[in-house]
């Protein structure tokens, strides 16, 4: 079992494997082919495998959560070695050292980081394993290296010489890795930046892809679990008897405030869990609703804050304004509502644990099953399968613990699944916000002051409390903190709100609503002071800066200062941030009757460096936008009786199909290293259609999601 | 015991009448590109044919379906214009959504052959997806529906 699991797929002998290791000097490029052949107790995480039939395998740690990077990880290394992009698959390895991320030492999917962080490792590995195809091929036909090519699958010598990866492969398996690979110039690229079709997508067309909720062992038992429903609740009496009477129910099992019912198929597990007919204590927080909520964030903002930024003397600067200017915005709490629901497996045995889950954390998961189980964490084998979304959700590592409390417990392999109700009621919210802000402009209409206030949860002092610098989170004031805007003076306080609601990541985390505040208000500034919000925005950035040209090729590809159709407003909006630098450009219209909005276009831009995987780029712009009109118009979780009221997709609809406008991306051909995408099209979204409701009806929509009854005439 | 048909093939399944038909599909038969979403008829990630119509499994049980012919996303030829039109947009994200998409857009084609790309943004209108396909949801439709039309329709 142990070896069809860790290598499966590894094809025995007479192929080429080059593995990364993590040695303490770093990360170790290694030829383990022969390791392999000799079957040694020795488990690579290879990065790529080239078969003796040509198949080239490019094993990934990264997961595939719906936005390609399993194969624009593929290209990079496909294009660099020269392979044959027709015989190229892709494969998720399991867990291990090799896949850490090189700056933050865990695995992991998440800010954009997957292909940014790795893409000089790629190169190299790819370059390596090219390199010693050559010389095995150099080496047959006795000539020099420098007179053979590797291209197409093939290296190629003077003299119509051809010989095949394959063929070439267990040669190349005998000979040592190069010591510092060359990467090839980007002008000889063939694969990274050309429309490709992702590797995926066949088995997502065919319905035969497993996603961690179809995954199947023998013997497996189905857990759900009845959770609290509010925060702080414990279950006083439940009925045990009248779950196991369900038909399929083999177990009721306590877990702390939990309570588990084991079946063998999902339906018993969900019904059982329904018959249990729990009795909950009250929370500790019973007074938790949405009317309470917003008062005590209103009192947070009230408080004084620790400072998150200071330049110059903006109080000071403000009291000599020749014009003032205040508002305030609130932001609700939101839910990830990835289409596949929380799930994990897991096999607790005497001396292993396995994991088989649609994780974005291998390393998390490792760790928590290494603290249930009491195992090292060597012990600890995770396998990533499919996952229907992330956005951040499955960084987390709860259903995890669930899972592997529970087979270690009824000692058989268990599948915890959660029900959508409570995926809802269970997330790590996008925390909720509110913030205020004050500016000053002088005579001549300059910004010369900006003081700023944010009241939110942190969610760092959670998942990473080293990461709380003096009081500040980063992640809760990043967009405020860093704007990309050059200004004079600027205080930027954040009050720390303590909740017992747990907040995590949510696509492009901090940057999903602090640039709304950012962009709206200095919409409402360039208007005080009578500029374009265009011109008024260039010039505050630095000129050859990211943002500034980001925000000139946004304004070139959206047409701005061309008239706006009758009936029309347009807003724009602008922030880099993961690596990469983004902007929208909205084009409404708004029904004085009714309120009610209607997004006509929406103009992307994006400067992610080398765009590794152009049709890649152009849907997570396109998918990413609608999420964020979506946030913008209808999303918020509900609050009551001291836990969440979020039950399903009826309390929190989505952006529908008939609701999304015409999108358009432009990708900019860019002077930049490689930069992150997926949060990208989230920042700018909301505060470029609220700068267009005001453009399309002169009102200032300052919360979200928009309350459109606002913008009814008479 | 209960007699279904699922993409051609008899199948008697140990199952208690009021077992939705999702269940039945997933856990005992094994067609898991068959999804859970929601349960309650929201999402449409379930979606299957049912004698050629787009039904939600979840709201179904599987008993009330006895005798009808089932296709799941399994069943749809890999050749059927839906399919291939869904492979050269590059439709899918996580894809998680898509087998109800698929079957659903099978449905409103074949229903609706001469639907306009707003006809068929309405009647695509209440199946969810969190990564944001739509725009491409409608272009493959528009070029599935080209082939259906000059193959006389196909389903
Ligand atoms: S799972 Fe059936 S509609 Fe959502
Ligand atoms: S493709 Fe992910 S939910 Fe639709």
């Amino acid at each position: 079992m142990k070896k069809q699991i860790t290598r499966r797929g590894f094809l025995k002998g007479a192929g080429l494997v080059l593995a990364m290791t993590a040695t303490p000097a770093g990360v170790q490029l290694l030829n383990v082919s022969q390791s392999l052949a000799a079957d040694q107790d020795f488990r690579p995480h290879a990065f790529i495998e080239i078969a003796p039939d040509d198949t080239f395998t490019v094993w990934v740690g990264q997961t595939e959560l719906g936005q390609g990077t399993h194969t624009g990880i593929a290209m990079i290394l496909a294009d660099e070695v020269g392979a044959d992009w027709d015989r190229v698959q892709v494969k998720m390895a399991p867990a291990g050292k090799a896949f850490l991320d090189p700056l933050y030492k865990m695995q992991f999917t998440g800010g954009s980081t997957s292909i940014r962080h790795r893409w000089d490792l790629f190169r190299q590995v790819g370059a390596a394993a090219r390199e010693m195809l050559i010389q095995a091929a150099a080496q047959k036909w006795g000539v020099k290296p420098s007179e053979c090519r590797a291209e197409n699958g093939k290296v190629t010598g003077k003299g119509g010489k051809s010989l095949s990866f394959g063929q070439l492969a267990a040669k190349a398996a005998t000979l040592p890795v190069p010591n510092k690979p060359r990467p090839k110039p980007a002008r000889d690229y063939t694969i990274i930046g050309t429309k490709r079709d992702r590797l995926d997508i066949p088995g997502k067309v065919a319905g035969s892809t497993v996603f961690g909720y179809d995954f199947k062992l023998p013997g497996m038992l189905l857990a759900t679990l009845a959770r609290p429903p509010a925060y702080g609740a414990k279950p006083k009496s439940f009925n045990a008897d009248a779950a196991k009477a369900v038909k399929g129910v083999v177990a009721v099992i306590p877990l702390g405030d939990k309570v588990a019912v084991c079946a063998t198929d999902t339906w018993a597990a969900m019904a059982g869990r329904e018959a249990l007919d729990i009795k909950w204590s009250p929370g500790t927080l019973p007074e938790l609703d949405n009317a309470n909520l917003d008062k005590w964030y209103q009192d947070y903002l009230a408080k004084p804050g620790v400072v998150a930024h200071k330049t110059g003397d903006a109080p000071a600067a403000l009291g000599k304004a020749a014009k003032k200017l205040k508002a305030a915005y609130k932001f609700p709490y939101l839910a990830h509502a990835t289409l596949e629901p929380m799930n994990c497996t897991a096999l607790v045995e005497k001396d292993r644990c396995r994991i088989w889950a649609p994780t974005q954390g291998q390393t998390p998961a490792q760790m928590a099953g290494a603290k249930v189980t009491k195992l090292p964490m060597d012990k600890i084998e995770v396998m990533t399968l499919y996952a229907g979304g992330g956005f951040g959700r499955r960084v987390e590592f709860d259903v995890v613990v669930e899972a592997v409390l529970l087979s270690k417990i009824t000692k058989r392999p268990v599948k915890v699944v959660w029900a959508r109700e409570d995926d809802f009621k269970n997330d790590f919210y996008r925390p909720g916000a509110a913030c205020s802000v004050e500016g000053g402009l002088d005579a001549k209409g300059n910004l010369v002051s900006w003081v700023h206030k944010i009241a939110t949860p942190s969610i760092m002092s959670r998942l990473m409390p080293q990461a709380v610098k003096k009081g500040v989170d980063h992640t809760s004031v990043e967009g405020v903190d860093n704007m990309d805007y050059v200004l004079p003076n600027r205080l930027v306080e954040f009050m720390m709100v303590k909740l017992p609601i747990p907040v995590g990541f949510w696509r492009s985390v901090g940057n999903s609503f602090n640039p709304f505040v950012v962009e709206c208000f200095l919409d409402e500034l360039a208007a005080a002071a009578g500029k374009d919000p265009l011109e008024f925005r260039l010039n505050l950035l630095k000129k050859g800066s990211r943002a500034r040209d980001t925000l000139e090729f946004l304004a070139q590809k959206a047409n701005w200062g061309s008239p706006v159709p009758a009936g029309r407003g347009r807003g724009l909006a602008v922030r880099s941030c993961f690596g990469s630098s983004a902007g929208h450009v909205a084009e409404v219209s708004v029904d004085p009757k009714s309120g009610t909005v209607k997004v006509h276009k929406l103009v992307c831009v994006i400067d992610c460096g080398i765009a590794v995987f152009p049709d890649a780029v152009k849907t997570q712009m396109q998918g990413g936008a609608i999420m964020a009109l979506s946030a913008a118009f209808k999303e918020r979780v509900e609050f009551a009786g001291g836990g969440v009221q979020t039950a399903n997709y009826d309390d929190y609809p989505l952006l529908s199909m008939a609701e999304v406008p015409e999108i358009e991306v432009h990708i900019a051909k860019s002077r930049h290293k490689v930069g992150g995408v997926g949060e990208l099209p989230i920042p700018t979204v909301a505060p470029a259609v609220a700068n267009a409701i005001f453009d399309a009806c002169g009102v200032r929509l300052r919360e979200l999601p928009f309350d459109t009854g606002k913008l009814k005439k008479g | 015991m209960l007699t279904l048909k699922v993409n051609g093939k008899t199948h008697k399944v140990d199952a208690s009448k009021e077992t939705p038909l999702l269940w039945v599909l997933r856990d005992q038969l094994g067609f898991t590109g068959v999804k859970y979403g929601c349960g309650i008829g929201e999402c449409g990630t379930c979606t299957v044919l049912i004698d050629g119509k787009a039904e939600r499994s979840c709201t179904i049980t599987a008993d009330s379906v006895q005798g009808q012919e089932i296709v799941t996303i399994e069943g749809l030829p890999a050749d059927h214009p839906v399919k291939q039109a869904w492979i050269s947009e590059q439709v899918p994200q996580c894809g998680y959504c898509q087998p109800g998409m698929i079957l659903q857009a099978v449905d409103v084609l074949t229903s609706q052959p001469g639907a306009s790309k707003g006809d068929m943004a309405q009647a695509m209108d209440d199946v969810i997806c969190r990564c944001g396909t739509h725009p491409r949801v409608l272009s493959a439709m528009e070029l599935a529906a080209g082939k259906m039309k000059g193959s006389g329709g196909a389903s």
